[in-house]
């Protein structure tokens, strides 16, 4: 009687998750869509959006808002000019804010977004977007989606946490309150996160697509997982024995991922641990064109649009001598600039 | 003791990082937490674990205020890069007892407002959301806030529950099913640093920074706010703290933005 009451009162956030949950057709798919031998599958960003970003898709970015971003993925997505994508705001920042900006994005589920963190900048794109109605937004929590990722990950179609409860942030995601049949404590349960695709960087990949990525992976291991579509851009592209001598290094094995593109600097202007340091005078540059429809309109021509490719675009944004001085920087061989004389400019 | 000595916001780094005991682990995002973090390790608590939201684990040193949460500093020399999984499961483990949050609004129970102003469908000010906030507020065991005393920040009704304080006070968060005894245990202002009454869960004055008065908190504070009886005052930074501050936390100088 009393656990019928508690049913009774359980609640539910209003705004349902705008990703697939259910295992079932995930693993109709894969079976039907993905195959387990190993195939060169070395490509170039350019192919890879192309065919594997569709219109409208759900889209989980790896790395954690401006480290270790997808970059030059992102950059192809905007010149491709891809329309109403749904992304995982899952602590995206500056790669979420240029493909706002880029008019790539429908709707997102946030984490956190628009922000950029401790920079005393902030970009004007997204609360602009909301305020047209030209972007949905639900609110969901960055542990929410390393849940969701791993409940997908598990072959399963929600997972419990405890968090989230009892707050608007509830309120405006597609989690439901359940009770625990065992010790009949009230949970949030999330539904699992079966992104369309999953847009990863890393340290290094070999051309099958096994992918290793050095320190913090955030998510992306379970996303790999449980993404329809999997796109590896590397640093560096190396040869099978660099996993098959240390199996431990597979942080994401070939059979998830369907593209391979080697993609030097690919996380430029964020930062690569212990590779390149962000470019902040590019990042306050874009972050200040977005005040300013012409100025943002200028700045997406001239490094986006304009460029022959990805090479160009880094030419353009930074010359080979500031790249040089971002990889000082993240190997402490030299000191990054004041803030006072980045921030103040 | 002069002003121009010390900030307002190096008060609160002090007075923040003075929270925090030796030997427990911290669950920091971006900013003054993690400036909070490293005074306290470079001074009192040596020993204190850093946990970055983004997965990094107790880093040898932090050589400068990292930009964002995920930076590779955070991780460098470290005891673990984890996943996202992994820090925050810790906390739900009841592993990481400290966990520091900031907001736009906050209300006498210390829930927090860090997604909108105004309505969600139509906000005058959007901001970016729970990031890891609503995570660690739900799973941390002492919470500890840090945001500048506004009366229009410190006020009766929040416009969005971004992440949980103490609900509606008593022991509503339990009866919502969020974990036992946790949830806000400090505000540290730009004016003073408040507690919660043990079973109202109301906001309460614990001590005050130098030339602060109880009328100018009242005055800055929306609600009625609760008075410790033990109320204290807390001295002024010494010079050796501040040179910590500008040499040890922050040579990198981000904190004249703050």
């Amino acid at each position: 009687m009393k656990n019928t009451k508690v049913q009774n009162e359980l609640k539910a956030g209003q705004i349902p998750s705008w990703g697939k949950c259910d295992p079932d057709q995930f693993r109709a798919w894969i079976q039907e869509n993905k195959s387990l031998l190993k195939a060169d599958k070395m490509t170039t960003m350019e192919k890879a959006i192309a065919q594997y970003v569709e219109d409208g898709c759900y889209v989980k970015l790896g790395g954690f808002g401006q480290v270790r971003t997808s970059m030059s993925a992102i950059f192809e997505i905007v010149r491709q000019k891809k329309k109403n994508l749904v992304l995982a705001g899952h602590t995206t920042s500056h790669d979420m804010d240029v493909l706002l900006s880029g008019g790539c994005v429908a709707r997102i589920e946030v984490a956190y977004s628009f922000g950029h963190e401790f920079r005393p900048l902030r970009s004007a794109t997204g609360p602009r977007l909301i305020k047209e109605g030209k972007l949905a937004v639900s609110e969901w929590s960055n542990a929410s989606f390393a849940w969701r990722l791993k409940a997908a990950a598990m072959g399963l179609s929600f997972i419990p946490a405890r968090f989230m409860l009892a707050t608007d942030t509830f309120n405006y995601s597609g989690a439901r309150e359940i009770v625990c049949p065992f010790t009949h404590k009230k949970y949030c349960a999330l539904p699992a996160l079966f992104p369309d695709v999953a847009i990863i960087h890393v340290n290094q990949c070999d051309k099958y697509g096994n992918a290793f990525i050095k320190g913090m992976v955030i998510a992306d291991d379970d996303a790999a997982m449980a993404s329809r579509r999997v796109i590896i851009s590397a640093e560096e592209i190396v040869d099978e024995e660099f996993f098959l001598n240390d199996p431990g290094k597979t942080v994401i094995p070939y059979y998830s991922v369907d593209a391979v593109v080697e993609s030097p600097m690919g996380s430029y202007p964020c930062e690569m641990p212990g590779l390149y340091w962000f470019d902040e005078d590019f990042i306050a540059e874009y972050i200040k064109s977005t005040y300013d429809p012409a100025s943002l309109a200028e700045h997406l021509a001239k490094y986006y649009y304009e460029p022959s490719g990805w090479e160009e675009y880094l030419q353009k944004a930074a010359g080979t001598e500031k790249l040089e001085r971002l990889k000082k920087i993240a190997r402490h061989e030299e000191e990054p600039p004041l803030a006072k004389d980045i921030w103040n400019k | 003791m002069g002003s121009e000595k010390y900030t307002l916001t190096d008060l609160m780094i002090i007075a923040a990082g003075k929270e925090l005991p030796d030997g427990e682990a911290v669950l920091v995002g971006t900013g003054l937490p993690v400036a909070a973090a490293l005074f306290a390790q470079k001074t009192h608590a040596p020993r204190l674990l850093l946990c970055f939201e983004a997965g990094g684990i107790g880093p040898e040193k932090v050589p400068r205020l990292p930009l964002t949460v995920g930076e590779g500093i955070t991780a460098e020399r470290a005891v673990q890069a984890a996943t996202m999984l992994g820090i925050m499961s810790m906390a739900a483990r009841g592993v990481i007892q400290y966990g520091f949050l900031g907001g736009a609004q906050i209300d006498r129970y210390g829930n927090l407002n860090s997604t909108v102003i105004g309505t969600h469908e139509n906000p005058s000010m959007r901001f970016p959301g729970s990031g890891g906030a609503n995570d660690i507020g739900s799973l941390c065991t002492h919470t500890l806030i840090i945001m500048k005393h506004e009366r229009r920040r410190f006020i009766p009704k929040i416009d969005f529950v971004t992440t949980p304080g103490y609900l509606s006070g008593g022991n509503a968060r339990e009866l919502a099913g969020l974990p036992e005894n946790t949830g806000p245990y400090r505000v540290i202002s730009t004016l003073g640093v408040m507690g919660f009454e043990a079973r109202s869960k109301k906001m309460e004055l614990l001590k005050l920074y130098p030339g602060t008065t109880i009328k100018q908190v009242q005055a800055e504070t929306g609600f009625e706010l609760l008075i410790s009886k033990n109320l204290q005052d807390i001295a002024a930074p010494t010079e050796a703290e501040i040179r910590i501050l500008r040499t040890g936390v922050d040579p990198f100088g981000a904190l004249e933005f703050k």
